[in-house]
């Protein structure tokens, strides 16, 4: 450990690529890297997909610009995987075999549940999705993105399939929730960002819970509820991987270390901190390395969570390239 | 564009025998300029247009383009593209008229003109979000307009918005080339005001006009971050789906169905060009 700190402060530099500062933490996490090693941070097009990271690593290869790592959804990163340096981090033996590649080609970092977000000041409580249908949500309803295009949106989709009944293995039933929405007039068809819900464009947001939290959408905690239905916890998992071809090598490494460490000041739980659900929960939850506050302010999830397998998020997508837009203009 | 140029010139004798022989050296940053970031990259796309995803080549990516998605992201461009040039064109038109009518040194065209020339500019996520601060169906602060997601009106309005100040702006130089004699002598003549404008201004201004709505079309094919900001959970226009076929993370992102959709557009545009010129050779026969 201490040759490669070493190694990554010698090369000082760390690109890291789609790291939004609001999303799951990551800006403290980048700060408390920094303070820690002293390396600096290289933030490149926060906003962008997990596509786009590929797409970056592969135009920028063999530059100082290229990421180091990449932070991606479940398809990219099967699909992707001849781009990736295999490694596992110290803590390689707390990550559940069922979110890691067996090679340590990827690996899953932290996750959360598909939720709705909403003001319980102005719409009561929501406690079934059915209600989302009521004259009382008129222009209310948004995703986060575009379900071909963002693996949330497409997630949000799936939330209301299966709360409407349908199973992980086609989502026809949530493309018709939205149909139903829509028609309804309650459907907001623009992506939903903590701008858009202070400007009240988009005051009932389908998101992971973690980037549905009060904090991260800028609302008050006390008014802004986050809800994850019973009958459809639908949960999701992001992925680290190291490119193979990183211009600051032992810096990838050195960062994924910091973000697996079970520290009070480590990434897993700077994640919890962030509302988000670290990959290394259950082990930490029993060797009493978690953070507990933070971990009992995480919204409650009373249903068997679902994840979706390779297969169905596939199928799910192939769908919705079909079905989509037809359902909602 | 060089649209507002080309109608200019006309059919001007060539004087071919005094030019001196190294006058086409001028044009080189000119076509070296053009050949590296226009010739070059539409080059590049068509190419790519019929690579295939694991290398070699393939008409998949073009018979790709014959699904029904696809055909209503092209018609929806051409629906969108038609509806906000010509309500600009005509719009912007009657602003033109109105401004050049005015005092030439005075202080109203000169804000006009500065404002036009900002405001033509003034597009994108600020534009769309402005509009959905402004009338928006649920955030509206003057009122909630319900047809706001309407395609292709809602988007148009916005469009109208930067699509008429260019108008002004590229057209107000051919009104003020209308002399007031020539109004005065169809007045001598006996002429009336309907006489003077289809006989007479109408035809000198028809070639400037379609160049200008040429212009207005081609600005609002391309227009990419106001409709994304407006809605982008359809793919409306083909500009949307050449990002989804870049960003997709689901498993749906395919970077040679892009370059395909692009030179779709690139077909599109050399469609309406080459109407274009038909029509203006028609409408500027009487310059010849």
């Amino acid at each position: 450990m201490s040759a490669l700190v070493k190694a990554a402060k010698s090369e000082g530099t760390l690109n890291v690529i789609a790291l939004p500062n609001d999303w799951a933490n990551y800006g403290t996490i980048i700060k408390d890297f920094t303070a820690k090693y002293g390396i600096k941070v290289n933030s490149i097009a926060p906003s962008d997909s997990s596509a786009q990271e590929v797409t970056q690593i592969e135009q920028k290869k063999g530059t100082s610009l290229a990421a180091d790592v990449l932070d991606v959804g479940g398809s990219v990163a099967t699909a992707s995987t001849s781009l990736f340096a295999p490694y596992k981090v110290a803590t390689w033996a707390s990550i559940p075999a069922g979110l890691k590649d067996p090679s340590g080609l990827y690996f899953g970092d932290y996750g959360g549940y598909m939720s709705v977000g909403y003001n319980s000041a102005k719409f009561g409580t929501i406690t079934s999705l059915s209600q989302l249908l009521g004259s009382k949500f008129k222009s209310a309803v948004a995703l986060n993105g575009n379900p071909t295009e963002a693996n949330a949106a497409l997630n949000g989709v799936m939330m209301a399939n299966l709360a409407e009944g349908g199973t992980a293995s086609s989502i026809a039933d949530g493309v018709n929730f939205f149909h139903k929405l829509k028609a309804a007039g309650n459907y907001v068809p623009v992506q939903a960002t903590p701008a858009t819900i202070k400007a009240g464009t988009t005051p009932v947001v389908f998101n992971w819970d973690y980037l549905n939290t009060a904090a991260v959408v800028g609302q008050s905690a006390s008014t802004w509820k986050v809800y994850i239905p019973s009958n459809a916890t639908l949960g999701g998992f992001y992925f680290q991987a190291i490119n193979k071809d990183a211009p600051h090598p032992a810096a990838a490494r050195l960062w994924e270390e910091f973000l697996f460490s079970q520290a009070a000041v480590g990434g897993q739980n700077l994640w919890l901190e962030g509302g988000a659900r670290p990959s290394e929960q259950a082990a930490m939850t029993s060797n009493g390395s978690i953070n507990k506050t933070a971990a009992a302010a995480l919204p409650p999830v009373m249903g068997t969570p679902i994840f979706l397998t390779q297969a169905q998020a596939t199928a799910a997508a192939t769908y919705l390239a079909a079905n989509w837009a037809k359902a909602i203009s | 564009m060089t649209a507002a140029a080309s109608t200019k010139t006309g059919a001007r004798p060539a004087r071919a025998g005094r030019r001196p022989p190294v006058a086409w050296v001028g044009t080189v940053p000119f076509l070296a300029y053009t050949g590296v970031f226009l010739l070059l990259p539409t080059g590049i796309v068509i190419w790519n247009a019929f690579k295939g995803n694991t290398g070699g080549w393939t008409f998949a990516n073009i018979t790709g383009l014959n699904t029904g998605l696809v055909r209503s992201a092209f018609v929806g461009s051409l629906e969108l593209c038609v509806i906000s040039s010509v309500v600009g064109a005509i719009l912007g038109a009657i602003l033109a008229y109105a401004v050049a009518s005015g005092d030439p040194d005075g202080l109203i065209r000169r804000l006009y003109i500065a404002a036009s020339g900002v405001l033509a500019q003034f597009g994108g996520v600020t534009l769309a979000f402005a509009f959905l601060a402004a009338i928006g169906p649920t955030s509206g602060i003057l009122f909630h307009a319900s047809w706001f997601y309407d395609f292709p009106w809602g988007i148009a309005v916005i469009y109208c918005y930067f699509q008429i100040p260019l108008m002004t702006l590229v057209f107000l130089p051919a009104i003020d080339g209308l002399r007031i004699q020539w109004r005065e002598a169809a007045e001598n003549l006996g002429g009336s005001t309907w006489q003077y404008w289809r006989h007479v201004g109408a035809p000198l201004l028809a070639p400037a006009f379609l160049g200008a709505t040429l212009l207005l079309f081609a600005n609002a094919l391309s227009a990419f971050a106001t409709i994304e900001a407006w809605e982008d959970q359809i793919s409306y226009v083909v500009p949307q789906s050449i990002s989804t076929s870049l960003i997709s993370e689901v498993g749906l992102a395919n970077v040679h169905e892009g370059d395909a959709l692009a030179a779709g557009m690139i077909v599109m545009v050399v469609i309406v060009m080459s109407g274009y010129f038909l029509l203006q050779r028609r409408a500027a026969r009487w310059q010849r």
